[in-house]
């Protein structure tokens, strides 16, 4: 009876998770531009979406965005987790405070505080995507060095004193040894951080330039506007990512499976 | 051996810079914009205007209590949820567990406006219940946010100390309110800092919902708009108090990876 009881509150809660989403997707099909009305069967919106410059712009760029950023996030808290790590302790615990500022900070003040600096104090201009990639990578680059930081506390150190015993210079001990042991701490600070810059308002939005759009700042200013073959196109937008988050999961897990026996010989 | 050390802690070097350029200038800057007006002068009057004006005050009051009714709806749904899914000995526990988290990764913004279909559907017309609807769109938003952490520190619970307290006679209630709740407090503090603050100033959930209602974050996106960088720096400082009183409050109580958790999964 408890087991049932527990078993429809999770049906619940994930109803009221993903029932909006899925009616949503359910409706990217077809020529409604309202919930609730039903009309015939269409691709249109998906049409719309791909073949409208300013929709395929605003995504690559988002895109595009993500990625630099995060691969610029990924080697500076990389190193940063690196450097920590082997520093005196007081450094090592004054990287560590000024790392969490951002991550416990509201992206609403990481985002103006950047733009007042940037933009207003030293007069840069949004255009160049400076503020814009300076904001994303200050959003980003903390949560690398949270993930990395844990791999380099697990690491065995006498597997780099070994290296350098049998001749490495710390350059080629550095990269063939400590490098592949903080592979998945790096690989997921990557993964984080190219979520965090794609679901980032706040951030982009203070400090973007006016003619870029990434998809949140789009889609929120497209919910204030009342251009209705944007709107249902961006059904298709959110159907098309819920598709692709749900791929990749389901493609990590079963990459998950696939070396969790590995693991166990190792 | 010396100089070896020396170059992994020069590592870091880059990070450090990165964060004194990004995090700690952007902060100093914004200490001088909200104690000076206008004219560059020195005033209070950015701090006292905030505290003697009615309308910016009862905004704070409003976030507070937007921010506690969303944290208490969202411990209510993610505790149980989470409970029953650490009870839960199903083989496919981790694809359900996934399912929880996954929403996190599909972009907020098309979130919200999935579930602004649906409260218009439901509604009608969504500026009749501010309130309400700002409590739903940030749970919908922030949900998974408390689940992770508490599900993180329910799964890892001793469970021999369970069976102890029932061989020694507690019921399963005494057991759960005796043992289970207090040794899951660190994931509840974590998840309530990951819903409490953003619930305060993501003001984007509102105004994606037609809400006419001000938080903490809309007043400094209302300044940004005005180009009043003094009164918006002003509100990013207040903001920043209550994040370090909040962060003071909870020190050393939180579950410690949580915050890495959602990329370690991915």
């Amino acid at each position: 009876m408890k087991k049932i009881l527990g078993n429809l509150f999770l049906v619940l809660v994930l109803v009221f998770m993903y029932a909006p989403i899925l009616i949503l997707t359910v409706y990217s099909f077809t020529s409604a531009t309202n919930i609730g009305a039903i009309r015939g069967f269409s691709i249109r919106n998906y049409v719309t979406l791909f073949t409208t410059p300013e929709l395929r712009d605003m995504i690559l760029g988002t895109v595009l965005l993500a990625l630099g950023s995060a691969a610029l996030a990924t080697v500076l808290g990389t190193m940063g987790a690196i450097g920590a790590f082997y520093s005196s302790k007081a450094r090592s615990s004054m990287i560590t405070t000024l790392n969490q500022i951002p991550v416990v900070n509201a992206d609403v003040v990481t985002g103006f505080s950047i733009c007042i600096l940037l933009v207003v104090v030293l007069g840069v201009s949004k255009d160049t995507f400076i503020p814009l990639v300076a904001g994303h990578v200050t959003l980003c680059s903390p949560f690398v060095f949270l993930s990395v930081m844990p791999r380099l506390k697990q690491m065995d150190p006498s597997i780099y004193e070994a290296a350098l015993d049998l001749g490495a210079t710390p350059a080629a001990a550095l990269k063939s040894v400590i490098l592949p042991q903080l592979q998945g701490g790096i690989v997921s600070g990557f993964a984080l951080a190219v979520t965090l810059s794609l679901d980032d308002y706040f951030v982009a939005t203070y400090t973007k330039p006016a003619t870029f759009d990434t998809i949140s700042t789009y889609v929120v200013n497209a919910t204030k506007g009342s251009q209705t073959t944007i709107k249902t196109a961006l059904w298709a937008l959110s159907a098309v990512i819920f598709l692709v988050v749900v791929l990749i999961v389901a493609a990590s897990n079963l990459q998950g499976m696939k070396m969790a026996p590995e693991r166990r010989k190792a | 051996m010396k100089t070896l050390r020396f170059s992994r802690k020069d590592l870091g070097i880059p990070y450090i810079l990165f964060l004194i350029i990004f995090v700690v200038l952007p902060l100093l800057v914004l200490f001088y914009y909200a104690f000076t007006n206008g004219q560059g002068q020195p005033t209070l009057s950015n701090l006292t205007g905030f505290f003697t004006d009615p309308n910016t005050l009862g905004t704070l009051c409003y976030s507070f209590a937007i921010a506690f009714v969303t944290t208490c709806v969202c411990l209510l749904l993610a505790y149980p949820t989470a409970y029953v899914l650490a009870q839960s000995e199903l083989k496919e526990k981790s694809v359900l567990v996934m399912l929880f988290v996954m929403p996190m990764w599909i972009n907020f913004s098309l979130r919200i406006t999935a579930l602004k279909e649906i409260l218009t559907l439901i509604e009608g017309n969504l500026a009749m219940h501010p309130f309400l609807n700002a409590v739903v769109g940030m749970t919908y938003d922030f949900l998974p946010f408390m689940i992770l952490p508490i599900y993180t520190t329910l799964s890892r619970l001793d469970r021999s100390l369970i069976e102890a307290a029932q061989d020694l006679g507690a019921g399963d209630f005494a057991a759960f309110w005796h043992i289970t709740l207090p040794l899951s407090v660190p994931g509840i503090v974590s998840g309530v800092s990951m819903v409490f603050l953003p619930a305060m100033t993501n003001y984007v959930v509102l105004d994606m919902l037609y809400n006419s209602t001000y938080i903490m974050g809309s007043l400094i996106g209302s300044y940004f708009a005005s180009y009043n960088w003094h009164g918006g720096s002003m509100i990013a400082l207040i903001l920043l108090a209550i994040i370090c009183v909040f962060t003071l409050l909870t020190r050393g109580m939180e579950e410690e990876d949580a915050q890495a958790v959602g990329g370690a999964l991915l």
